[in-house]
């Protein structure tokens, strides 16, 4: 996982509530057994016009026009901003892969679906949860000014738009220390093998027919 | 000190360490494993020259990308069309063999989906963590087991170091009191449910179901309430350990058995909430309140009773919502105030890890039993949860019933729910379907899905729309007494 630094980029609304992990990466593009080029597929029923299917060239497909990340307006985006629930349904780690792979580094939005948060973030993608009323606000501006970028400094856990308002944000100590530090956190869980073992005998001794095998 | 809640109880007995960052490792004691969300996992594991830390933890089954027509099932994996679905179930195929992983491979008559074969088998037990890279993994919550969807990296993570690092959520409980009126079913309590919560009332929460309507429902009733319980936000649904639970559990392959099912039945008894245990939230419905339910919108909140109507965008309490109910009327092609019962259908599907079990095929079978699947209905199709399903449904006649009817009988997976196979909607065609999620192309490209109880899907197939199943139920009573 890349190290999460400090960058200014470019916003791009999706002004829409609900958004579930279908509409971020639909399910034909799952059938794919790697981790990589999922961007073009990115909210394929919204972004083109005809059904799409895994491993066609999509620079040859008809675009919907006023898809917002279509607009010329919002090309290069690294920033999300949404609305609440986004993320919410299947658990396909495919979504966070999607918006990384098309360039994302954050989403922001008044909430997230608890399992999308969890896959977000072990991709490297910093979800910034802020108020409805502060969410509103940037949608505002977003839409009135055309280039809108914002400065996302994670280490000081803090946003700060193109007029010099900062918007805090709260993050968990531990997934900010692996973002900031491009951790895998299997190598720091095996960091506590030992206790691992250690509990597993017990719970062996415990409730043995939790390791019972069918005769 | 007030008395623990059952998710509190599950929480501490797989506590391996609480960090100072407030992150915990938990201690895994199922996974189960399917073609697409393994992969990529499968593929780290080796990159990270890792092995899975205890084998025996994890169960396989391809379900997701197997076709349904017995012809092409015929021919094992030779027989998925789609080459990139092929690949997929041959990676699962190596991946459990190379690894050492126990797999139900496509023939085999225990393939199923997970989330019927997990519980089918008994590998899913009272007081375990089960894990699972699919979000449907809530169910395993009805036998009281700590149990939810994970992303791909998790599974790595979980074969890895038989742990995951873990937040503690938030209690909350849902009690459903009264008796449910004839024809209401354990599907139509958590579309109320979620109707009455929100797709993100429970985000944060494990949710505990519980209540005396709750409490009457079969195993099979509860593992579809709790499946849904991630439709409500809520990763986590439980119930509490009851006689139901341990009777279904008895003799099941991957069960204890002699004195060590003695041990565990003590053990489990424990699995309820205490009595003076808090929840950071409670919610009551009435049973009696709750009709058969139809959703009519993109989401598994936009739904209603079945003498309802679609509702009135312009009625919405804010402006999000309003926006999002006129675009899901749009999607869905109906009209505001609507009356549900002229929902007209194409397709109707019943199946899914929500209602393939075999009670479900009963209830369906009860209704279409002697009719026939109105001519308007372009494709209508019974897809059990597992070959044993099956295998069960044709020793009672149910695909004979089916079969007459006009209904499809098809062979296990996931089929139709998401579309991964060729089981699909066109674009435009509604659906009566006993799957889990309405979202905008779920069941195929432009495909427009009604999710309900299976007993109301097979009642919309005779009748061509939705039509209320009690009174087809009130109208067999009645004939069945001038008889």
């Amino acid at each position: 996982m890349k190290k999460f630094t400090r960058f200014n980029g470019i916003v791009a609304p999706l002004d829409r509530a609900n958004v579930d992990t279908d509409l971020i990466i639909p399910k034909q593009f799952l059938k794919s057994i790697k981790r990589t080029g999922f961007g073009v597929n990115l909210f394929d029923e919204l972004r083109y016009l005809d059904e799409g299917y895994p491993g066609q060239d999509c620079s040859q497909r008809p675009i919907n026009p006023d898809f917002v990340l279509n607009l010329p307006r919002y090309q290069g985006a690294e920033v999300l901003l949404a609305r609440r629930n986004f993320g919410c349904g299947s658990s396909r780690e495919h979504a966070p892969w999607a918006l990384e792979d098309f360039g994302f580094k954050v989403v922001i939005a008044p909430s997230f679906a608890d399992i999308f948060y969890n896959n977000a973030f072990k991709n490297g993608i910093l979800l910034i949860t802020l108020s409805e009323e502060e969410v509103d606000t940037l949608f505002e501006e977003v839409e009135a000014s055309e280039g809108y970028r914002l400065d996302v400094d994670l280490e000081h856990q803090r946003i700060t738009t193109p007029g010099g308002q900062a918007f805090a944000f709260e993050v968990d100590a531990f997934r900010k220390h692996c973002l900031l530090n491009g951790l895998d956190d299997i190598g720091i869980t095996l960091q506590d093998e030992d206790a691992i073992r250690a509990f597993e005998e017990k719970h062996r001794q415990a409730r043995p027919w939790l390791f019972r095998q069918p005769a | 000190m007030s008395g623990q809640t059952l998710y509190d109880k599950l929480w501490d007995q797989h506590l391996v360490k609480q960090r100072d960052d407030g992150t915990a490792l938990i201690y895994i004691d199922r996974q189960l494993l399917h073609e697409v969300t393994s992969p990529q996992a499968f593929e780290g594991l080796r990159l990270a020259k890792r092995k899975p830390w205890r084998l025996d933890a994890n169960l396989a089954t391809p379900d997701h990308n197997v076709p349904t027509t017995l012809k092409e099932r015929a021919e094992g994996n030779s027989g998925i069309k789609d080459p990139v679905s092929l690949i997929q179930v041959q990676t699962l195929d190596d991946n459990c063999k190379a690894f050492g992983i126990e797999e139900f491979q496509i023939n085999d008559p225990r393939q199923g989906i997970v989330h019927v074969v997990g519980p089918e088998q008994g590998a899913t037990l009272p007081g375990m963590t089960v894990v699972c890279g699919d979000s449907h993994t809530a169910t395993h919550g009805a036998f009281a087991a700590l149990a939810h969807g994970i992303g791909t990296s998790e599974v790595e993570h979980v074969l890895a170091t038989q742990c995951l690092l873990a937040q503690k959520m938030k209690n909350m409980q849902v009690r459903v009191e009264g008796e449910l009126g004839l024809g209401v079913t354990a599907k139509d309590v958590v579309l109320a449910i979620i109707g009455e919560i929100g797709t993100a009332g429970g985000t944060g929460y494990a949710i505990e179901f519980a209540g005396s309507a709750i409490a009457s429902l079969s195993m099979e009733g509860r593992m579809t309430v709790c499946n849904m319980a991630i439709e409500a936000g809520a990763r986590v649904g439980l119930i509490a350990v009851d006689d139901v639970t341990i009777d279904y559990l008895a003799e099941r392959p991957f069960a204890p058995t002699a004195e060590q099912w003695q041990a565990a039945v003590a053990d489990w008894r424990a699995l309820v909430s205490d009595e003076d245990a808090t929840f950071d939230k409670v919610v009551t419905l009435k049973a009696e309140e709750i009709e058969p339910q139809v959703s009519w919108g993109t989401s598994p909140e936009m739904v209603t009773g079945i003498s309802g109507q679609v509702p009135d965008p312009l009625a919405a309490d804010d402006e999000t919502l309003k926006r999002s109910h006129t675009r899901a009327l749009e999607y869905m092609g109906l009209q505001a105030n609507q009356k549900i019962t002229d929902i007209r259908l194409d397709k109707v599907f019943i199946g899914s890890c929500t209602n393939s079990r075999i009670e479900d095929l009963r209830e369906a079978a009860k209704v279409a039993r002697g009719k026939k699947v109105a001519d308007s209905i372009k494709l209508a199709m019974v897809v059990p949860g597992s070959g044993l399903v099956k295998r069960q449904a044709e020793a009672e006649g149910l695909d004979k019933i089916f079969i007459d009817a006009g209904f499809e009988w098809r062979e296990p997976g996931c089929s139709m729910c998401l579309a991964m196979n060729a089981d699909k909607l066109g674009a435009g065609e509604h659906c009566a379907s006993t799957s889990n999620r309405n979202f905008e192309g779920r069941q195929g490209y432009g495909g427009r899905t009604h999710l309900v109880s299976p007993a109301m899907a097979a009642a919309a197939a005779i009748a061509g729309h939705f039509v209320d199943v009690r009174t087809l139920a009130a109208n067999d009573a009645s004939h069945a007494q001038e008889a």
